[in-house]
């Protein structure tokens, strides 16, 4: 009997994306945006909410895989499946490397650690511009029609099928993994770092294991992004992106798998609005979204209200009540 | 250019990074806030000497004690107002609160100065080149060693030597304590904080003719920052000097002899020292 409610939930995962295609043809460039930036920060996801490694350099993998699939499509690798897979592979290994870096450290270590990671990056992507192309990116990449049907054309149809199917299935997988004793484990471990190892788990490889994944989702985000638009640029890379992600995710909600698709809906649809006045225009405003954000989610915003009104009202009862 | 004058040249960058980041260190020592706002603040002082010279017309040198009391005033009221309250809060929220604002802080400067490149008029006396034991240095990087060496010898004698130095010290080691035996940690913590902004500001307005500036000097310089803090140790401020002299002649040694790579080499170099020092290199927390 609670299997069908259960079915019908399962299959809202699956209308959504259907309906984001009927109801805005007309955004279907900023639709993929929207899933891509949701699976990026579903990946971030893993790391935050579950592990509670905060990233300051999470689009190092993003941009690992976006670089990946760019340079398979200059040299001649058109296929996009395999690509994104190899994207996936190689964002993965280099989250497995370097977090071994972050992992043993703690508080402002482990923040600048990912901080430099996120940096070096970004620099050696710059300099090595023979492969890269520096500044100028890889632009007008090819790719061979998706399963052998789908073509990649102008209005973007394809580009968001692709995206939105590959992001629900990851959001599935990465359910799946978050509701299994591993997941719990990660749970624990952001809850309560010490009493995990008294509890015999090995609080390392868990954490290295998590970092890895979230790195090969993150990966396969970068080389959608980079096979949708058909470009790829340092800005993948940048430290900008890795806030962003970061003030998508919490302004969805971490911890919830679902809040980084939130977030980034929000996010995406805000700066398309508010960056038609001006882009100064949407960043201050973004600044202090995310500032209200920092102090809302210790009771602030509304918290602040409150003492304010306490305030008034024992000042007006003093002013009432005393001689003064 | 000379071994001798890349060495000139390291140094008076260091010595702008230490002034710059010193307030970060205290913040991070003091309060344990990871205060990514620290570069937008080194960029308010450098608007401020900009529109000071260009608005009003006083000259660059006169601007810069204005820029002092300006930062000292904003540093104050930013600790008073939004500060003080994210102390006890994750690392996490103080992150996003500091990114939220440096946002805001670039936004503004474009708005007011739209996004190119400010400069200043520098006096006669600090252009072009002095001769100091037959060495040509240059007169603006000889005249901004000489400034940081002055302040740092302020602050050194402020910090081991005043009443409030040793409250500033008594409530690094232990806050709780500090508040038991009386001193007014809270402040001392505004103290600092207003100090730390003064000398980031004052940075900032000497950094205009060195590294240039525009909305993004914010972000674009705070890894810089923050690397000096966190390499040196959060909290000691002879740390913080010699990472940030370090620094500053790794990054212009780097620059010249290697350009190809550039600053690469700065942050490998960060994680591998942060790797094997993680309280940084004269951290007081091990």
């Amino acid at each position: 009997m609670r299997s069908w409610p259960r079915g019908a939930r399962e299959l809202s995962i699956w209308l959504l994306p259907v309906l984001g295609f009927v109801a805005f043809p007309d955004y279907l460039v900023l639709g993929s945006q929207i899933w891509i930036a949701g699976l990026f920060a579903l990946s971030l996801d893993l790391c935050l909410g579950y592990a509670g490694i905060i990233s300051l350099g999470h689009a190092s993998f993003f941009g690992v895989g976006a670089y990946t699939a760019g340079l398979l499509a200059v040299h001649g690798w058109h296929e996009p499946l395999s690509a994104l897979c190899a994207a996936s592979l190689a964002a993965a290994l280099v989250g497995l490397v370097t977090s071994f870096l972050v992992v043993d450290r703690q508080g402002l270590t482990r923040l600048m650690v990912t901080l430099g990671i996120g940096f070096s990056l970004y620099e050696a992507a710059n300099r090595a511009s023979s492969v890269t192309g520096g500044t100028d990116g890889l632009s007008s990449l090819e790719l061979s029609p998706l399963l052998g049907v789908f073509r990649f054309e102008l209005s973007g149809k394809t580009a968001y099928g692709y995206a939105a199917v590959v992001a629900v299935l990851s959001f599935l997988l990465v359910r799946r993994v978050a509701s299994s004793p591993f997941g719990l484990v990660l749970l624990g471990l952001r809850e309560n770092d010490a009493r995990m190892p008294a509890l015999g788990v090995p609080v390392r490889r868990r954490l290295i294991a998590a970092y890895t994944l979230a790195a090969a989702l993150a990966g396969v985000a970068g080389a959608l992004s980079a096979q949708t638009t058909g470009f790829v640029g340092l800005e993948s890379l940048g430290f900008e992106r890795s806030a962003s992600v970061l003030i998508m995710l919490v302004l969805g909600g971490a911890g919830r798998l679902y809040g980084g698709f939130l977030g980034s809906a929000v996010f995406l649809c805000l700066r398309q609005l508010l960056s038609e006045r001006s882009p100064a225009f949407w960043q201050f405003w973004l600044g202090a979204l995310v500032v209200a954000l920092a102090f809302a989610s210790r009771g602030g915003l509304l918290g602040g209200l409150d003492a304010l009104r306490l305030a008034l009202r024992a000042r007006g009862a003093a002013r009432a009540g005393g001689p003064a | 250019m000379s071994f001798l004058g890349v060495a000139f040249d390291g140094i008076a960058y260091g010595s702008l990074l230490f002034l710059i980041s010193v307030g970060l260190s205290i913040t991070l020592g003091l309060m344990n806030f990871v205060n990514l706002a620290h570069g937008a603040f080194a960029m308010f002082g450098g608007y401020c000497s900009v529109w000071l010279t260009q608005a009003w017309g006083l000259p660059f040198l006169a601007t810069l004690p204005c820029v002092c009391l300006a930062g000292a005033g904003v540093g104050a009221l930013a600790e008073r107002l939004l500060y003080r309250r994210l102390y006890r809060a994750s690392h996490l929220d103080q992150v996003l609160f500091s990114i939220g604002l440096t946002f805001m802080a670039v936004a503004a400067a474009t708005y007011f100065w739209g996004p190119t490149q400010q400069r200043v008029e520098l006096p006669e006396l600090l252009r072009g080149q002095v001769r100091v034991l037959g060495l040509e240095l240059g007169a603006y990087r000889a005249f901004l060693i000489a400034l940081v060496l002055l302040i740092s010898g302020g602050l050194t004698a402020l910090i081991e030597l005043t009443r409030f130095g040793a409250q500033l010290r008594a409530a690094v080691d232990n806050a709780a304590v500090s508040a038991g035996l009386g001193i007014p940690v809270q402040r001392v913590f505004c103290l600092a904080f207003a100090l730390g902004s003064a000398l980031a500001a004052l940075g900032g307005a000497l950094a205009v003719e060195l590294l240039g500036l525009e909305p993004g000097f914010a972000f674009e310089y705070l890894v810089y920052f923050l690397l000096v803090v966190s390499v040196g140790g959060a909290g000691s401020v002879r740390g913080t000097a010699l990472a940030a002299i370090a620094l500053g002649l790794c990054d212009v040694a780097g620059k010249y002899y290697v350009p190809e790579i550039g600053s690469f080499i700065i942050y490998a170099l960060m994680i591998v020292l942060l790797t094997a020092f993680p309280a940084g290199l004269l951290g007081r927390r091990a």
